[in-house]
């Protein structure tokens, strides 16, 4: 785990107290809202539907259990019991109080977190893959660069009122777990055949994708960027972006409508040219800034021991085989603990639950925990032989659930329920769907499915990126949804296409079952919804919906 | 009616306009008719709400108030997916007003 430095604490710390200040000055009346509002937004602070509510950064979405438990106990004390984990790995509480907004921050900075950068026209909280630094196919942990980026990216002058909020995610593995290219930037950790014979690791850049009201896939404009010019890349891309992005009109302002406009060559031209323009000026962070990160990312000490668990309880081995992950040290997992809970809301934790995990943490998983952008949470390291104990105590307090990318593992954003900027309400087709599937048993036929539901087209619930998405829409004051399917947020990315005219709210749960049943029927060999559906097209399911 | 709602500065409550004060319950809003943005402006520069406006509801015939729009009911009661955090946690019916 990264541990702040000096100038690190020293920075969030001033910032509690400036906020504290500002927030005293707007309760007495010295500021206005208009005057108040940009301020609170630099720090996390939301007016939504019920109350404020404040967005916490999890950096590379990696939190240790000391963390966890202020989450909880945040929760609890000035919350009312949960909290919401996102899909860009960080947290939301929904009832907060401008009168306890300093203090929570101040508890929040005792345990090296913030709400600093998580809104606002800035670089946001930098993701990652959910299982970096423990997965079997990485090539080297991405952490070490994310936090690289995150120290550039934080209070940087040049990028603090950029056109448009800019989001950067980082992998190191062929897998995308963080849907790399639906980001601004999305940046890859490869190796390349180096001209001596050896290889060399550097970065792949994506530039330009997004989701919102004008999907984009980011198209990558290189290919091989050498480590120790990582950064000077990135804000290369960057610098061009804040020279021409529309500032003009906030629908065109994001740099996927740059690099979309422009073209991708034309964009890269100009940053490349930036790019050497940069590599003189030595914008690129010292190499030991970097040597001196890897180390709090290194290994923990993992020990031999078994290396399958005993299957004899099916519960047991249908959650191992659903919420486990290959790790890359053989006697060892990651373990995906399940906010999705039938008929429950997507991502929610209580402040008990919060405990819980991070006790498990400590216990099981090197004090280590992620969230993961599908809003649940992982033990990065556990024992196989430990799997049995964890898994009782998760059964026991109603965290797992053994759906782990499958329809009942959705993603849904808040919608109408908490979202002021909300057309219809997400979260209900969440539980409905999730009830519904488990009661008929079909959830394990579909396997691999990913639904994901947004309440409005900022598109916070990925819902171009479902295999089968949904949208809530207002019609004439009456909520109203459209579906898509065909959406991937992974390696094999694409966007999800609209099969026609909007549903009802009953209306669109039937339609998820539709075409379901259409994929049971045409499904050959081991083919998953999204295989299905790129094989036989959109016309059986437009058929089967709209007859 | 044109009724007038906002949050509360202090701790972001849902609040309606009774004519005098900001109450948490709908169902005390009053209609504000032609005086609606007077009002508006000189509560919001009092500090005894924040970012208030005005939006059209009917009053019932048992004297509740409805917000015409569904964002406006939600924002009345509470989280329709979480009924023991809305202003009526007894009420099974109460999510029902909502849609
Ligand atoms: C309730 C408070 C929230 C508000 C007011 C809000 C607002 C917005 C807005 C305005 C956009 C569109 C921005 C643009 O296109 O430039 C957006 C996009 C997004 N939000 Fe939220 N959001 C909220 C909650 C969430 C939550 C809970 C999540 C995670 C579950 C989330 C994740 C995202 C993501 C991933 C995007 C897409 C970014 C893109 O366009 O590439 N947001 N949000
Ligand atoms: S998609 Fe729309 S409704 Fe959902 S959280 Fe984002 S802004 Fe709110």
């Amino acid at each position: 785990m990264y541990k702040y430095d000096n100038y690190d604490q020293q920075m969030v710390d001033a910032r509690v107290e400036e906020f504290r200040d500002q927030a005293r000055r707007r309760l007495e009346g010295k500021l206005t809202e208009d005057q108040f509002k940009p301020l609170r937004l630099m720090n996390g602070l939301y007016l939504q539907l019920h109350a404020y509510m404040l967005r916490v950064a999890i950096p590379y979405g990696t939190l240790n259990s000391e963390q966890m438990i202020a989450l909880g106990d945040i929760a609890d004390k000035y919350d009312r019991g949960y909290g919401h984990f996102t899909t860009r790995q960080n947290l939301q509480y929904n009832w907060i109080k401008l009168e306890d907004a300093a203090d929570i921050l101040a508890d929040l900075a005792k345990v090296e977190m913030h709400a600093i950068q998580t809104s606002g026209n800035c670089i946001r909280n930098i993701s990652s893959d959910h299982f970096a630094g423990a997965a079997h196919d990485e090539l080297v942990d991405p952490r070490p660069y994310a936090e690289l980026l995150r120290q550039w990216s934080s209070f940087h002058p040049e990028f603090t009122y950029l056109p448009r909020k800019f989001k950067i995610a980082v992998i190191a593995a062929e897998k995308d777990r963080a849907a790399m290219r639906l980001h601004d930037i999305g940046i890859q950790i490869v190796k390349n055949d180096a001209k001596d014979g050896g290889s060399e690791i550097g970065a792949r850049f994506f530039v330009g994708g997004g989701m919102g009201r004008t999907p984009m896939v980011a198209p990558m404009i290189r290919d091989f960027v050498p480590l120790d010019q990582l950064i000077t890349y990135a804000e290369a891309c960057l610098r061009v972006y804040n020279r021409y992005g529309r500032r003009d009109n906030k629908y065109k302002a994001r740099i996927k409508i740059l690099v979309h406009e422009l073209g991708k060559d034309e964009y890269t031209r100009q940053v490349e040219e930036e790019f050497a323009h940069l590599l003189k000026q030595g914008v690129e962070p010292p190499r030991e800034e970097l040597e001196r990160i890897k180390p709090y990312f290194s290994d923990p000490a993992f020990e031999d021991g078994p290396k399958s668990v005993d299957r004899s309880d099916p519960d047991f081995a249908v959650w191992v085989d659903r919420n486990t992950h290959r790790h890359k040290h053989d006697s060892y997992v990651s373990a995906v603990i399940s906010l999705k809970p039938v008929g429950g809301i997507p991502g929610d934790a209580t402040g008990e639950q919060m405990r819980l995990m991070a006790r498990l943490a400590k216990q099981y998983s090197f004090d280590e925990l992620r969230i993961m952008h599908t809003q649940n949470v992982v033990l990065p390291h556990v024992k196989i032989g430990d799997l049995h104990a964890l898994w009782t105590e998760l059964e026991a307090a109603g965290l797992g659930s053994p759906n782990m990318d499958t329809i009942e593992d959705m993603i849904a954003c808040p919608g109408l329920d908490y979202c002021s900027l909300a057309n219809a309400r997400s979260i209900p087709l969440a539980q409905r769907i999730s009830e519904r599937f488990d009661a008929s048993g079909k959830t394990s036929k579909l396997g691999e499915l990913k639904l994901k539901i947004s309440g409005c087209i900022n598109a916070c619930g990925h819902h171009h990126a479902g295999h089968i998405g949904i949208l809530g829409v207002d019609r004439k004051g009456v909520e109203n949804y459209q579906l898509s399917l065909g959406g991937s947020e992974a390696e094999d990315v694409s966007l999800a296409k609209i099969t026609g005219p909007g549903f009802t709210e009953d209306g669109v749960i039937e339609a998820v079952d539709t075409v379901t049943n259409v994929y049971l029927a045409n499904k050959q060999g081991e083919e998953r919804f999204l295989d299905t559906y790129r094989r036989i097209g959109m016309e059986p399911f437009k058929e089967a919906l709209y007859g | 009616m044109r009724v007038l709602t906002g949050n509360d500065l202090k701790t972001g409550d849902v609040v309606w306009w009774t004519g005098e004060t900001w109450s948490r319950h709908v169902d005390e809003a009053v209609d504000a008719g032609e005086r609606a943005e007077e009002i508006l402006a000189a509560e919001e520069a009092a500090r005894r709400v924040n970012v208030p406006y005005v939006i059209e509801a009917t009053r019932e015939e048992d004297g509740s108030v409805r917000p015409a729009h569904i964002k406006d009911r939600i924002r009345a009661l509470g989280p329709t997916v979480r009924p023991d955090l809305t202003l009526k946690p007894k009420d099974p019916e109460a999510i029902d007003w909502v849609i």
